[in-house]
């Protein structure tokens, strides 16, 4: 491997400053940083270690209602926190559908978010890719891309982002508390991602230095908590990235949806909420004709970027299915096989 | 090597016949705590650590290396390319017989496939080579890679598998398609695999002079031993390899490859003990893989549901430069009784490593594609699959017209259509739901193998303390050779497992052939079974021919070995000791060889098969298309079965393979570049433990008189054959939709797009 400093701050200040240095990448479980190193993908020369940092790893009821979850809190830990299952219940599925139990364990709320594409093209460092190389072109467009963006792509990149947890962070409104050079400032999940435009290798709002300290979910995350779903088809039952998935949130006040909120995974370079839906349902009685109607909205500016018209097809389909499955009601337990369309099947004991 | 501690629990000490006794695995304990040493946990003192640069082209050459940053690098020692190498004894371009398989171990900087070895970097630790590998930032001049089944002109090889004859036929195909009432004319695909055992091509090499130690992961220690002697020009004794363990091979690790033969040319030029091992994504290219298939399957039936002709074409790649054709086609001849076969194949040549035997070369893909043909025809025909199956079975092999040496397939399907419920089956597609409103499919498949035997040689030993040694080179890939020929073993001497100092997994033991072709039981068994006898003959005459023992005068009578003693055969009450006939005769030890082989007549005059019918349960999401197996159901009649623990376990991690044939697993290649661009195991799917459903396994009891002296016919392959079309067969009668392209995806079953 390349040879590359390590550095363990003391605070979150020190942190930061040690990570404003060009070549620097924070590390907090690895899960991702450490595979794009070994494969030469990301080459960094400083990792500033973040894990022994104090106040990072609790989760918060604030008193405004808000949650409050430290960067450093693992995805296990998190969604198996029963009152936060019981909060965000499609937060904790998509938790518990992503990689596998061993990864879980380790892999932090911070660093979920900042998870790279899946693109193989931007892990094969013998190609082409706008993401690793700016300017060095895109070897996806053309090549094997049944799994790519159908939403928000450019010709210079068709890669997604390959997060569950995201998903259904985006539709809750979450917002990210960020420390940087110049203090504290926060924005929203849905600001954090860029889409690739012409400039695809710059993924996020963060500046150098940006450390990601914690994700909030507003007071109004928690109304959902009765039809809150989210629904995650993939090629094999676990362990795998989503071909598409979707979050679906609503209130349902009276028999009419009060409040909704939707949001795909899989099929853009950020996490994407589907405000158009969203717009549609509200005040609409729950059913399948209205569902239909708003995944034809959801996918309205959808085109596939190669290999992959089906995934606007399945997307639709799997709106429909998330609408449909929230307003029947979040389940009393989190399934065997979280999020999967399968989840029903008997004798099914883990995923 | 240290001697190994196999367990020897309780559940171990047995009295009695050993052979079908359900014993664990005696290398388990170690395995669990850690202590069964792999060949990469070895360590030598002064050992360096290589790390091989591969191609990121497929096609040309490599122009040129930055050399000196790589030695630049703190820790690299040294740098290995075509200009800066030990030489070899033979060029190993050059196929000394049909087991040797070229390798690209740099003699030159042609690159004739992505991921090819281009240099392999020598370091104090494993992260400076890896970044001396990197720091080469080798340029090429590249061509335009050969990719895929339609990469070029297509020929007719002169041999599939080994040694098959391209074509086969008998009968007049046309004239039975012409004849028939009902016919299909189907197209399947599937794609390249790759072996990805779970321990990954690993090799420590050590030379102390002109001796050579080697720890390697191996299915097949002499031919491997063979292979190196050769290409460093050294004698056979010269070298040393152990191979106790193997964590999986798959055929992969069965014959001499590129990637530990540089590891030895390393350790040579660097005069110290060195350590090269494969990362993950370098396992996709020079070790080995099962190439991508096309096969035309036209079938006729009369207007009873008979079938009158089987046309079976199997389109396959090899590699630029070297042969291993995919007998696909072959699958055809052995299972249905068609009066009319006819079996081809080509080929187009491609860039890519040779493609190499992986876990039933052939039959597994070919299977596939016949289980979905026989399905598609027994619709096409308005019959039930098994009852379809039934009404074309080959009561003698059909390609042949030679009577099975014994042929168990009826009470497979019949106790496995039992187990499973097949007699509830709905004949229609898409007919069944469960409470959830999933799709629900029924499928099965015929599963079959070749019962093959090798050569093979043991040596046995009685000592004067009563106990007894056999000594055999054999391969314990994971499957379990440690307990099941120690099991042979302790029957072939009359001894419980525990007296009996079982020893294998070194070259310096006599050959047992390779672990493979789901022959290494059956061949290095019949070699145990035999030196066992000759040992014990030699015991009976030491015995027999003295006026002093009580078995006097029973040569005529015989004896037999039972409880470390020899008993007369007319006569249980008269018996006599080892310890007592060797101690009274003044030997140590008395030794004996045997050997196993194929029986050439045997072979005339019998198809050698074993059978199996394999039954599962999907269930399709209507809307979103994802799969999963709900059951498996596979019946097996493979001969005698030494230890039914471990033949179900063989069996299972069969038929998980064939799901994730059917739905999972696939290499994904650039179509540009011909690299691979899902090489690592994130990406290229195998089931994980959730895909994979309560699976029911049942061996049917089968007496076969002709395989060999013990009646084994081999289950190492079997599984696989038979699942897969099951799986596949089972999501049509979910879906109504026939899918040809394996793996089936999720988009295939997103109908009414």
């Amino acid at each position: 491997m390349k040879q590359f400093e390590y550095v363990r701050p003391a605070s979150v200040a020190e942190a930061v400053a040690a990570a404003a240095r060009p070549g620097a990448a924070y590390l907090a479980a690895g899960t991702n940083l450490l595979d794009l190193m070994k494969g030469g993908v990301s080459r960094p020369d400083r990792l500033v270690d973040i894990t022994h940092l104090d106040g990072l790893d609790r989760i918060e009821r604030l008193a405004d209602g808000s949650l409050r979850i430290g960067a450093l809190v693992s995805n296990a830990d998190l969604a198996h926190d029963a009152e936060f299952a019981r909060c965000y219940p499609a937060v904790a599925e998509a938790l518990l559908s992503g990689a596998s139990a061993q990864l879980r364990n380790a892999a932090t709320v911070g660093g979920n978010l900042l998870q790279r594409t899946r693109c193989a093209y931007f892990y094969d460092t013998a190609s082409r890719c706008n993401k690793r190389e700016a300017g060095s072109g895109c070897d996806a467009r053309g090549g094997e891309n049944r799994t790519h963006a159908v939403l928000g792509w450019s010709e210079s990149c068709i890669a997604t982002h390959p997060s569950d947890f995201c998903v259904p962070l985006v539709a809750l409104d979450a917002i990210v508390e960020i420390e940087g050079r110049a203090g504290r400032r926060e924005i929203a999940l849905d600001d954090l991602h860029r889409l690739p435009g012409e400039t695809p290798a710059r993924e996020t709002a963060l500046e150098p230095g940006d450390l990601i300290v914690a994700v909030r979910l507003p007071p109004a995350a928690r109304e959902f908590a009765a039809h809150a779903r989210y629904l995650k088809v993939r090629e094999r039952t676990s362990y795998a990235f989503a071909v598409v998935s979707a979050a679906a949130a609503l209130r349902i006040e009276n028999g009419r949806i009060r409040d909704v909120r939707l949001a795909l995974g899989g099929v853009a370079a950020r996490p994407w909420r589907a405000r158009a839906a969203e717009d549609l349902l509200k005040g609409a009685t729950p059913a399948k004709d209205v569902f239909r109607e708003a995944a034809r909205r959801a996918l309205a500016d959808a085109k596939p970027s190669g290999d992959n018209a089906f995934k606007i097809e399945l997307a639709r389909r799997i709106v429909v299915r998330a609408l449909t499955l929230a307003a029947a009601g979040t389940p009393a337990r989190i399934p065997a096989l979280p999020a999967s369309p399968l989840a029903s099947t008997s004798g099914a004991i883990h995923a | 090597m240290p001697e190994l501690n196999l367990t020897s629990a309780p559940a171990h000490l047995r009295h009695g016949s050993n052979i079908g006794q359900p014993l664990t695995r005696r290398d388990g304990v170690l395995k669990v705590k850690g202590q069964a040493t792999y060949a990469a946990d070895n360590h030598p003192p002064g050992m360096l650590f290589a790390v091989m640069a591969v191609s990121s082209i497929a096609r040309g050459r490599v122009t040129s290396l930055d050399i000196a940053a790589a030695k630049r690098h703190p820790g690299v020692v040294d740098v290995m390319t075509p200009d800066h190498k030990p030489p070899l004894a033979v060029d190993p371009e050059v196929k000394t017989n049909p087991f040797v398989f070229r390798m690209e171990v740099l003699q030159s900087n042609e690159v004739r496939y992505a991921n090819q070895p281009i240099a392999v970097v020598i370091a104090e630790t494993l992260e400076a080579a890896t970044e001396g590998a990197v720091l080469l930032a080798p340029r090429y001049e590249a061509l335009p890679a050969l990719v895929g089944l339609d990469a070029g002109e297509s020929y007719v090889p002169p041999v599939v598998g080994v040694g098959n004859p391209t074509e086969n036929h008998r009968g007049d195909v046309e004239a039975g398609l012409a004849s028939a009432e009902k016919q299909i004319d189907a197209t399947y695909e599937t794609p390249p695999q790759y072996h990805n055992a779970m321990e990954p091509h690993a090799i420590v090499a050590h030379w102390d002079g002109d001796h050579l130690s080697i720890d390697m992961p191996t299915q097949g220690l002499m031919l491997s031993l063979a292979r190196i002697a050769e290409l460093f020009g050294i004698a056979h004794d010269k070298i040393h390899i152990r191979s106790p363990f193997l964590g999986g091979g798959f055929g992969s690790k069965g014959l001499m490859a590129g990637p530990p033969t540089l590891g030895i040319m390393a350790a040579k030029l660097v005069g110290k003990p060195v350590k090269l091992v494969l990362r993950r994504e370098q396992m996709f290219g020079p070790v080995g893989h099962r190439a991508p298939t096309r096969q035309r399957l036209r079938i006729g039936a009369d207007g009873e549901g008979r079938l009158t002709a089987i046309d079976h074409h199997a389109r396959t790649v090899s590699s630029t430069f070297d042969d291993f054709y995919e007998p696909a086609a072959d699958a055809s001849h052995t299972l249905y009784a068609a009066p009319a076969i006819r079996t081809s194949h080509d080929a187009v040549r491609v860039n890519t490593g040779t493609p190499l035997f992986m876990r039933a070369p052939g039959e597994a893909t070919g299977s596939l594609a016949l289980e979905s043909a026989i399905d598609e025809m027994a619709w096409a025909c308005g019959l039930d699959p098994l009852a379809f199956r039934l009404k074309n079975y080959a009561e003698v092999e059909p390609i042949t017209g030679r009577p099975f040496s014994s042929k168990a397939l009826r009470a497979c399907y019949e106790q496995g259509a039992a187990r499973f419920g097949w007699a509830q089956r709905v004949r229609e597609p898409r007919q069944m739901r469960d409470d959830a409103g999933l799709l629900v499919g029924w499928g099965m498949g015929t599963a079959t193998f070749p019962a093959l035997m090798f050569q093979a040689e043991a040596r046995a030993v009685i000592r004067r303390d009563g106990s007894g040694a056999m000594e055999i080179g054999a391969h314990d890939m994971g499957q379990g050779a440690w307990t099941a020929l120690a099991q042979i073993a302790a029957d072939a001497v009359g001894l419980d497992i525990d007296r009996v100092d079982f020893k294998a997994g070194t070259s310096d033991l006599p050959d047992a052939g390779i672990a493979g072709g789901s022959a290494h039981t059956a061949t290095a068994g019949a070699a145990i079974h035999s030196a066992g006898a000759a040992v014990i003959a030699k015991l009976a005459d030491l015995a027999t021919g003295d006026e002093r023992s009580p078995l006097f005068g029973a040569g005529n009578a015989g004896v037999i070995a039972r409880d470390g003693k020899l008993i007369r055969r007319d006569d249980a009450s008269r018996s006599e000791s080892y310890a007592d006939i060797l101690s009274r005769a003044g030997l140590v030890e008395v030794e004996a060889r045997g050997t196993g082989a194929p029986n050439p007549a045997a072979m005339q005059d019998y198809a050698m098969h074993a059978h199996g019918a394999v039954f599962a349960e999907v269930k399709v999401d209507p809307e979103l298309g994802q799969v999963r197996v709900a059951r498996m159901v596979g019946a097996f009649a493979a001969g005698r079965i030494v230890n039914p623990h471990l033949v179900r376990s063989q069996l299972y991690g069969g038929m998980i393979w064939g799901l994730s044939f059917a739905l999972h697993e696939e290499a994904i290649t650039d179509r540009r570049s011909g690299r691979i661009m899902n090489a690592n195991l994130a990406e290229y799917h195998i089931p994980v433990n959730a895909d994979v459903p309560p699976l029911d396994v049942i061996t049917v009891e089968e007496h076969d008189p002709h395989v060999n002296a013990l009646g084994i016919k081999g289950v190492g392959e079997i599984g696989i054959t038979g699942s897969a079309g099951a799986v596949a067969n089972a999501v049509w009668h979910a879906t109504g939709v026939r899918v040809r392209r394996f793996p089936i995806k999720i988009e295939e079953l997103l109908t009414d797009l």
